[in-house]
């Protein structure tokens, strides 16, 4: 459903991202890793829509994203600067809705329906800064849900939470995302939490960020934080993913021993 | 919180009163000539004398309304402009070297020319205020829509949102507080202006004109007490505009609380 040929962007001098060349089926969960600076953010907004990259093609649904489309939704890191505090969690929610030509009644059905899901549905009234950090992610990610997007970026979602929600957030997504068919794109720097997540792991490189290694993650489902993450094979993978994603050779990845 | 805006509401009315006290004393023992300036006591006398007093009152009414459309029109005129030029870079670039040019010039300087070109007394008087008030409105607006946080817009835009959409419903409701910063700013800076032009260009009716009249009649006490009601409006209004701001923009000053 998603296609990216040949996707490169500068800005001016710099090199950000290089023919990086991806297709993403529908339904599947690629996480994207790479260390800091690969231009994982400028490959998160070439495909929705947001810069417009100097080189390549991003193809959603076999179409060009000309501007941005409609049927994607992101869920940004920085959820206390995509939230909009003058805006009720419910009303943060119901907004995006007004681009599905609803009325108040049924944005605001559809909203509360997406914080229920999400376990914020006594908290509607609520504003974002009255909220704890993760409650203010989940009010993000119910926005995207409520907004039924095809594709659901994620930039670095959960890299603001403390670690106990950030394993609570992991398996609420996977959960709904997984009941609604949704098919997600998560960037991540986290290698635990690409093999985790996804049922794909995409490694960049360091800039100008090209993809370096793409590996199916053949993990059993539904993930559980402790049972999927003792696995043997959930171990080998990350450090698989690991050693991608610090340039390292990958040709002993059978000698790999834990401690 | 409470307690401490109590003290200081206290300590305020307890200093105004003292050098009211102290004046009042200083009168009444003729250290200062009460026909030079009146009693305390006598001023306000007369100030409570003018609240009932219908020839006053409609003195009052004709600033008021040239305050309250020029502010109006302010806003009408103001907050678009800024609007405008904080969206787009090029306008603003364009745009500056007038602003800059326009906005040190003293309004007051230009009544001369406000009365030749305005015959209504209502108009002449708004367009002195209308020059004056503007700028903080302009400023304000236009340094309120350069902060918007860009994730905030591009929220809505990874949305779908066009950038219409994004101006109404984040640029906004983002800049407001400060939009509302500069409308209280310029509520007082209207005041200034609509009795500065009363008085200086004269007229039917306004407080400035009953100033002028109490001083061809060497009504010294009526004088004062006028002023002193054109600046207890003053800070009625602008004491009104802060507690809508604190409740409007709960969520601004709750955020504001919370990063600090």
């Amino acid at each position: 459903m998603l296609e990216l040929v040949d996707l490169t962007h500068r800005y001016g001098t710099y090199h950000a991202i290089d023919r990086i060349n991806l297709t993403v089926k529908q339904g599947e969960v690629v996480c994207v890793v790479g260390p800091s600076g690969c231009g994982k953010s400028t490959l998160l907004r070439s495909i929705a829509g947001l810069i417009k990259p100097t080189g390549g093609r991003v193809l959603l649904d076999g179409r060009p994203v000309e501007s941005t489309p409609d049927n994607l939704a992101v869920v940004f890191q920085d959820y206390s600067r995509s939230l909009y505090p003058w805006l009720s969690a419910l009303a943060n929610v119901s907004l995006p809705l007004r681009r599905r030509g609803l009325d108040r009644k049924a944005r605001d059905e559809a909203a509360m329906a997406a914080l229920t899901e999400v376990g914020l549905g006594t908290a509607a009234a609520k504003f974002p800064w009255e909220m704890s950090g993760g409650m203010q992610q989940r009010v993000s990610i119910a926005r995207a849900l409520a907004y039924r997007p095809k594709l659901l970026l994620m930039d670095e979602p959960f890299g603001s939470v403390d670690a106990q929600t950030r394993e609570e957030l992991e398996d609420l997504v996977l959960r709904v995302c997984a009941h609604h068919g949704m098919t997600i794109l998560l960037i991540t720097h986290d290698v635990d939490e690409s093999v985790y997540v996804g049922d794909r792991v995409v490694v960049l490189s360091k800039a100008p960020g090209t993809v370096t290694g793409d590996l199916t993650v053949d993990l059993p489902g539904p993930r559980d934080q402790i049972r999927t993450r003792e696995l043997d094979a959930f171990v080998k993978l990350r450090a698989d993913v690991g050693r991608m994603v610090r340039g390292m050779t990958n040709n002993n990845h059978h000698e790999v021993e834990h401690r | 919180m409470s307690r401490l805006i109590g003290s200081t509401v206290l300590r305020g009315a307890v200093g105004a009163t003292g050098l009211l006290v102290v004046l009042e004393a200083a009168g009444r023992t003729g250290l200062i000539d009460t026909t030079f300036l009146p009693l305390v006591s006598t001023v306000l006398a007369r100030a409570a004398e003018l609240a009932v007093d219908g020839e006053f009152l409609a003195h009052a009414f004709a600033s008021a309304e040239a305050w309250f459309w020029a502010l109006a029109l302010t806003i009408a005129v103001a907050v678009p402009a800024g609007l405008l030029l904080g969206v787009a870079r090029p306008a603003e670039v364009a745009a500056r070297p007038l602003i800059e040019f326009l906005r040190p010039i003293p309004s007051v300087a230009l009544i001369p020319l406000a009365i030749m070109l305005f015959q209504n007394q209502l108009h002449m008087r708004m367009s002195v205020a209308v020059y004056a008030a503007t700028w903080p409105v302009l400023i304000n607006t236009i340094y309120g829509v350069r902060d918007v946080d860009p994730l905030a817009k591009e929220t809505l835009r990874s949305f779908g949102f066009g950038p219409g959409s994004v101006v109404l419903r984040v640029v906004l409701p983002s800049a407001a507080p400060f939009i509302a910063t500069g409308v209280r700013l310029a509520a007082s800076v209207a005041i200034i202006l609509v009795v500065t032009a009363e008085v200086v260009a004269g007229g039917i009716n306004g407080i400035g004109i009953f100033i002028n009249q109490a001083g061809s009649g060497n009504r010294v006490d009526l004088m004062i007490a006028a002023t002193a009601w054109v600046g207890l409006f003053g800070i009625a209004v602008n004491a009104l505009l802060v507690a809508a701001e604190k409740r409007v923009f709960r969520w601004h000053h709750k955020r504001l609380a919370g990063v600090s």
